[in-house]
């Protein structure tokens, strides 16, 4: 039998390695784009050239080789400002997933190791946090504080830290039940000792799943608070405003609209698809 | 149906897709009809695959590469997958092994002893239900009609394999299939479970292949058996042989191991080394031979 | 009594144990409680090899976690070598705790399936400050006949048989004076057991150990103990040496167990 377990793994192992490079690969190329944005835009994102509106991409009869992928209607460079723009989502993902990782997935650990009182509180406000609908409790909070780079990561961890403590409170609460926990406390190992060295490895997997996950959310969060127009000043190249603009002239020009809904597409996948490959990676045993 | 046994296999041999890891090598089986022939063997030998190559419910991973399993003298292995399915659905059953997961929690019992006879066998609902009330009566389960509305988790272990007895023998299958049915159960209920299977195979006079790890339960419901080690059978025998002088070394170091409260000192024997050896020298000579001939 | 009494290594008096049962909690108001032990009394002496038997929900493995105190009893006391244990906190028990060690049912679960076999025998005697850490552990794979390279592996490459070598490393790296052994053949092959069942045995002679050894199957106990407690419902109906227990055992459900069991013999009258 042994045997048989062996080969599923390679073969399975195998076909992950694929999506592991391609979504890695992309993400790699989205940072390095994003770190040098200044250096590789041709243009400054913001200035414009009402002259130069509505200039085509590369290959399409008019275009203009200093802007690759074409200017919009205010004739501002589409390369520019998706580069820019790559920049803001990069920074939302990072700070916002892992933010939102470490405060859901700490409360979930204590909740599902610990039982008794702390799991009682943490999940009546598990309950009670997710009776509120997300979207209308973001525009809240920014209508608040107002819009900018922090309230739009401070909304996206308010929402979604429930995501994370749920589940690992879940996962925690299956470990807690095996052996290696009780002979970890025969061994002497003090309760939260016990939660830090055996439990928190064992839920460490899905805690990555769910953080590459929560990137691609935080994407997706900080795209739609820019095309409601909730998200930083307007001016300030992000991909859902620049979603939103092309919105407008999609008939006149298309690749306002299309580049960068294909950027967000792209991005966001990969999170997702990294997830799933690193858990599988991670796991020793390959549940 | 006199002398050709019942369940006849031959040569059947199965492996890993893909890297074509032997599992099966060259089975040789038969069972007449009436009989219990037990499958003996350590965890990973192929002692259930055998049953799951019957039943054709092998995992996807796994495929038989050659040989022939007849069922009262029609080779499965020849049959379109279609009609594979109807025979050894009318002509077999299982009696699974861990009576938890083996019925749908969140059904009632009733139906799922039925369901095949009406689905599968084409009875009508009355007919089903009452073939159920007295198969649950024949497992001595008290308060058919209870049972039949019951949920599992109401029931107990030992009442849940009884059920499941009863669903084996619910279309009379000529040959059942029992995969280390009292592996999950305490010993004294294991004991009613082992005697009742025997009743009622005996009443109904099906064949039946009892896969189990414990030779202390084939010399109590068993009339021969096979030994296997590494998908490979290394001794068959009828039990009185065998319990008198097992042929195979590998068979009288597996006796030597079991265990015996009787005989402290002379059961719960390691396996010696040599044995080992000699069995795996066994099997990789075997596997040699069958590349030499390809 | 007729020992002295530090020839007793654990003293059990009137130890009752029950949990509440959360299925049948009504709306307000206290879950009603299922009694898991009730009023068991034994003593385990010093390098004894004491066989505690029965069904499941006999009890037998929730009296052993009450022994190394994974769970807290509900009435009665439990002492070990004289202190009494029984409400200790875990921060008292801490210093105990390297005397009595366990040996878990199942070895896949008792071992961090992320944590290298050294690293799984190494945590514990690190927790106790150990010194010489390495040669300890290294020193605990000889004695259970593993190849000291294992370190290096994880569980899930090791066979049943491996894995259970590993939690007997784990426990008597610690030197403790009591192991409770829960089970720990019933998941193996009879080839293995056997092997482990051989271990156990000269490790009990060559450290000294005490050893409490929970089971289901009264042949394995036989062959490795000389007292038998034989638990059925939560209550001992049977406690009495090995041989007496064999040839003439007194209580109805020892005699029903002896007779269910199916040996590998034609000659036994079973059915």
């Amino acid at each position: 039998m042994a045997e048989v377990t062996t080969d599923a793994r390679g073969l399975v192992k195998r076909r992950l390695g694929l999506r592991l490079w391609l979504s890695g690969g992309w993400l790699l190329v989205l940072t390095l784009a994003a770190v040098f944005a200044p250096l590789l835009s041709p243009h400054d994102p913001l200035s414009q050239d009402l002259l130069g509106g509505r200039i085509p991409p590369m290959f399409f009869p008019g275009a203009d080789p200093t802007y690759p992928l074409g200017t919009d209607s205010l004739g501002r460079d589409v390369l520019a400002r998706l580069l820019y723009g790559g920049r803001i989502a990069l920074i939302v993902a990072l700070v916002a997933g892992l933010a939102t990782c470490v405060i859901g997935s700490a409360l979930g650990l204590i909740a599902g190791y610990f039982r008794g009182w702390p799991d009682m509180v943490i999940s009546r406000l598990i309950d009670i946090w997710m009776a509120f609908p997300p979207v209308l409790f973001a525009i809240l909070l920014i209508a608040v504080i107002g819009p900018g780079l922090t309230s739009i990561i401070l909304a996206i961890v308010v929402i979604d830290w429930t995501r994370f403590a749920r589940v690992v409170r879940a996962e925690a609460m299956a470990q807690g039940a095996m052996d290696y926990v009780a002979s970890a406390q025969v061994a002497g190992r003090t309760r939260a000792g016990t939660m830090l060295a055996e439990i928190l490895p064992n839920v460490l997997p899905t805690v990555v799943a769910l953080l590459t996950l929560e990137m691609g959310i935080a994407v997706i969060v900080e795209a739609i608070l820019s095309f409601v127009n909730l998200s930083i000043s307007t001016d300030d190249p992000t991909w859902g405003g620049m979603i939103s603009e092309g919105r407008t002239s999609v008939y006149q020009a298309w690749w306002v609209l299309v580049f960068p809904l294909v950027c967000l597409f792209l991005t966001v996948l990969s999170f997702s698809q990294l997830g799933e490959g690193l858990k599988d990676r991670f796991d020793p045993v390959l549940r | 149906m006199t002398d050709r046994p019942f369940l006849e296999i031959s040569q059947l041999t199965a492996r890993l897709k893909g890297s074509g890891t032997p599992l099966l090598r060259s089975v040789d089986l038969a069972v007449p009809a009436g009989s219990v022939h037990g499958l003996v063997g350590e965890s990973g030998a192929g002692k259930s695959m055998i049953g799951k190559a019957i039943l054709g419910i092998l995992p996807r991973s796994v495929e038989v590469a050659t040989g022939a399993i007849r069922l009262d003298g029609t080779d499965l292995q020849s049959l379109p997958p279609a009609e594979r399915r109807t025979r050894v659905g009318a002509l077999t059953a299982l009696i699974p092994q861990d009576p938890l997961t083996a019925l749908n929690p969140s059904r009632r019992i009733g139906p799922q002893i039925t369901d095949r006879l009406v689905d599968i066998l084409g009875w009508d609902r009355a007919r089903a239900v009452d073939r159920a009330r007295q198969l649950l009566a024949e497992v001595q389960l008290p308060d058919p009609d209870r049972i039949l509305r019951s949920y599992p988790h109401e029931l107990s272990g030992g009442q849940r394999q009884r059920i499941l007895i009863a669903a084996a023998f619910a279309a009379e299958p000529r040959l059942i299939i029992a995969d280390e049915p009292t592996t999950a159960l305490d010993v004294t209920v294991q004991k009613q479970i082992l005697r009742l299977i025997r009743e009622m195979q005996e009443r109904h006079g099906t064949a039946m292949l009892f896969v189990t790890h414990d030779l202390g339960v084939v010399s109590k419901v068993c009339q021969s058996l096979s030994v296997l080690y590494a998908g490979k059978i290394v001794e068959s025998a009828r039990v009185e042989d065998f319990f008198r002088a097992p042929a195979h070394t590998y068979s009288r170091a597996l006796l030597a191991a079991s265990p015996r409260y009787t005989d402290p000192h002379g059961s719960l024997m390691p396996v010696p080394d040599e044995v080992m050896q000699a069995v795996r020298a066994e099997v990789a000579a075997f596997d040699e031979g069958r590349a030499a001939h390809v | 009594m007729s020992e002295p009494p530090s020839d007793v290594l654990y003293g059990v008096e009137h130890l009752h144990l029950s949990l509440p049962d959360l299925t049948r909690k009504p709306l307000l108001g206290p879950a009603p409680r299922i009694h898991i032990l009730n009023d068991l009394s034994f003593t385990i002496r010093r390098g004894e090899v004491m066989g505690i038997v029965g069904g499941s929900g006999s009890g037998k493995s929730t009296l052993g976690r009450a022994l190394v105190r994974l769970l807290e009893p509900t009435g009665g006391h439990v002492r070990f070598d004289g202190t009494d244990i029984t409400h200790l906190g875990e921060g008292e028990l801490r210093p105990l705790r390297r005397r009595f060690q366990m040996i878990f049912q199942d070895p896949m679960s008792s071992l961090n399936p992320r944590r290298t076999v050294g690293a799984i025998i190494e945590a514990p005697l690190a927790l106790h400050g150990f010194d010489d850490i390495a040669r300890r552990s290294a020193e605990a794979l000889d004695q259970v006949g593993l190849p000291r390279s294992f370190a290096r592996r994880f569980p899930h490459e090791l066979s049943g048989g491996q894995r259970q070598r590993v939690g007997i490393a784990r426990a008597i790296a610690m030197r403790p004076d009591f192991i409770l052994a829960d089970e720990i053949v019933s998941g193996l092959d009879v080839s293995s057991q056997a092997q482990v069942l051989n271990l156990l045995e000269g490790l009990v002679k060559d450290l000294g150990l005490t050893l409490a050894f929970i089971s289901h199957d009264l042949s394995v106990i036989r062959r490795l103990c000389q007292r038998i407690l034989v638990l059925h419902r939560g209550v001992i109906v049977e406690e009495a040496p090995s041989d007496q227990l064999f040839a003439a055992p007194q209580a109805e459900y020892t005699k029903e167990l002896l007779a269910a069991i199916p040996l590998p013999d034609l000659d036994q009258v079973w059915a």
